[in-house]
């Protein structure tokens, strides 16, 4: 139950005349130093959230302790997303926004990507499972791999989408491929090509695929949705 | 010869409701295996010896009851779901993305358009995101107005909801009344903003237009009719046989389940969890209103009904106290930095002329920073996530969407349900696709 942890506190209020930087920063922030040394970065508190950045490697760690221990319960995870700045030598970063119902905190942790390393991070799933679609989406998006996810493919562009990550900043506005090309794409599209493998592999629906259709799918075309 | 009388009883009751016509409910139970009922479990009887294959459905993108262009693939054994498959993207239309490439301002119109029977309100959680942004303060009369077109958009979006719901399981007249309050509430939208749909009714800084004069009282007028017409509905659907039967028992949602699957809004709250954004993270001064959060006990689409009407007479109050406390005063900001010169200097005045100029050609800069601010949509816990470099465009304008997250459970909330339970369920959900594709 949102605020049970903190029984005698005053009713949350709508927060005002808030300092660019500085503030009272979460507890959270300090724990998370003070526990995980090594993959602590720096934290800080702008318009009154604190931001807290950690090592990649280290997240679900982090994160899991976060879930489970009782001074800490961030038992909502809000949101998964990732940001790349306009600077090309600065490095691209994955956000959580996590939330504490019992405790009323507010605690965003973001882990820069080195520049050069593979875009790649640990899914939070185990934890969270409301981190299914936010994460797929990051990486339809920005083509960040979240290890451990149990079924990562693209999500809102189709899975035979060949034109790369569309929020990465080096995509141009109005996508990678002529619209000419991009109707031919559209258009070639088979009726097969809209079920994953998976799904027509169920309820014998493979077997009454057509004798062309079944030997391209089995040969390890990838059909999309 | 004298008639005799005779009494004759006649049952009349319906499976799922009692003598008095309520629904019967039994608690939530959470089984050994981790599975969760509300619902008495059915006598074991011997298993069929029938095999048979199963077999694929797809339902959408074109279909009506999807609410917009969802696809589901189910898997069916019979008539029961044993896997679904949600299909999404078909409306993607990459407002991330042009968001990047806009001012601040600018972005507005693009928030109308995502979940768009809630324009009003997201133009309002845009702004507030901004504002903290940018620092700026709006002026009370300001804040009073944002209450106001955020409960009306709440209002909107139920409405809806209530109307395709009882259209997806078989009741038609409800939607007509809801459509027709709805109607009511476009009219007061569009006298102050000049649009029914999409309204793009605040700036950064302040709202695009005061209301017009005698606009409080047709307020007030919606005010006093409205609930007469909740009642209706909730006189013709709550206690109903039918109703109730279709609905009680499905999607049955843990209050542990729903936060670990990130559920907000109704959804979260008919599980048993009374996180509402207006009352934990408060905005707009929402800790002065006095309302009530409703909350359900079962997790189950009747529960998200139930919810949903309750939060209609909630609105209903705030509105009516927002009204009585409307301070007179400006809308907008006095701070320059966003807010344009009056166009009668504009046109008179050489630093007001440059300064317009500025403002629209180059528009305003943020410093270098990063907020997020939830508000609590009539979907759920919404949230604009802007990343700024100090330019005046975002790096990185992220829409935290509820019914994204909302859809994301409905796997979990169908299998093990019969087909015709699909609809049910993806009806409670209450997604827009605008939203859920951006």
């Amino acid at each position: 139950m949102p605020g049970s942890a903190i029984p005698d506190a005053p009713a949350p209020s709508t927060p005002r005349n808030l300092p660019e930087k500085g503030g009272t920063a979460n507890p959270s922030a300090a724990a998370i130093a003070a526990k995980f040394g090594n993959a602590y970065i720096r934290s800080e508190v702008v318009w009154g959230d604190t931001t807290v950045y950690v090592r990649p490697d280290s997240v679900l760690e982090i994160v899991r302790w976060l879930h489970d221990d009782a001074s800490q319960r961030y038992d909502y995870l809000s949101d998964v997303t990732a940001v790349e700045y306009r600077d090309p030598e600065q490095e691209m970063e994955v956000v959580w926004h996590l939330r504490s119902l019992p405790y009323r905190r507010f605690l965003r942790l973001k882990a820069p990507l080195a520049k050069g390393a593979p875009l790649a991070v640990d899914s939070v799933w185990p934890v969270y499972k409301g981190a299914d679609w936010i994460e797929r989406e990051c990486y339809d998006m920005f083509g960040i791999t979240f290890r451990g996810h149990p079924d990562l493919r693209r999500i809102l562009m189709w899975e035979t989408y060949r034109e790369g990550f569309p929020l990465r900043k080096d995509f141009p506005l109005r996508g990678r491929f002529s619209r000419a090309e991009q109707l031919r794409q559209a258009l070639s599209i088979t009726t097969e090509g809209r079920y994953s493998m998976e799904e027509l592999s169920v309820a014998q629906a493979f077997e009454d695929l057509p004798e062309e259709m079944r030997r391209r799918l089995a040969g390890g075309e990838r059909t999309g949705e | 010869m004298a008639t005799k009388t005779r009494t004759v009883e006649v049952a009349l009751g319906t499976a799922g409701v009692d003598a008095d016509g309520r629904a019967v409910r039994t608690p939530m139970t959470v089984t050994e295996n981790g599975a969760v009922s509300t619902l008495e479990p059915p006598p074991l009887g011997p298993a069929p010896e029938l095999q048979g294959e199963h077999m694929l459905i797809n339902i959408g993108p074109q279909h009506p009851a999807t609410h917009g262009v969802l696809r589901l693939v189910l898997e069916l054994d019979g008539e029961t779901v044993v896997r679904c498959v949600p299909h999404i993207g078909y409306l993607h239309c990459g407002f991330e993305k042009i968001g990047e490439y806009r001012q601040y301002n600018q972005i507005i119109p693009w928030t109308d358009r995502e979940d768009y029977l809630n324009s009003i309100g997201n133009n309002v959680a845009f702004s507030i995101g901004a504002e903290r942004l940018f620092g700026v303060e709006v002026p009370p009369r300001c804040t009073v107005l944002r209450v106001i077109a955020m409960e009306l958009s709440r209002i909107i979006s139920h409405l809806v909801w209530l109307g395709t719901t009882c259209i997806d399981l078989g009741a038609f007249t409800p939607f007509l009344w809801s459509f027709q309050e709805r109607e009511n509430v476009y009219n007061l939208l569009e006298s102050w903003v000049g649009a029914r749909l999409t309204t793009s009714a605040t700036r950064v800084g302040g709202m695009a237009a005061d209301i017009p004069d005698g606009w409080v009282e047709q307020l007030r007028n919606f005010i006093r009719t409205f609930p007469r017409t909740v009642d209706e509905c909730d006189r013709m659907l709550t206690r109903n046989g039918i109703w109730v039967g279709r609905t009680t028992g499905l999607g049955v949602m843990s209050s542990d389940e729903a936060i670990n699957y990130g559920l907000s809004g109704p959804m979260l709250r008919a599980s048993g969890v009374a996180y509402d954004v207006r009352k934990d993270f408060p905005y707009l001064d929402y800790e002065t209103y006095d309302f009530e959060v409703p909350v359900g006990s079962h997790g189950d689409v009747y529960d998200r009904y139930l919810v949903r009407m309750e939060e209609l007479r909630q609105s209903t109050r705030i509105l009516a106290q927002a009204v009585d406390r409307l301070p007179e005063g400006p809308v907008n900001s006095s701070d320059h930095r966003v807010i344009l010169p009056p166009k009668s200097r504009a046109m008179s005045d050489m630093e007001s002329m440059i300064h317009h100029f500025k403002q629209v050609m180059e528009g305003p800069r943020p410093p270098v920073g990063e907020v997020y601010v939830p508000v609590e949509s009539p979907k759920g816990e919404k949230g604009y996530y802007f990343v700024s470099d100090g330019t005046a465009k975002p790096v990185r304008w992220r829409i935290r969407p509820p019914s994204y997250v909302n859809l994301s459970a409905i796997p979990k909330m169908v299998e093990g349900h019969l087909l015709s339970d699909v609809i049910a369920i993806n009806a409670s959900i209450d997604i827009v696709m605008g939203e859920i594709d951006r």
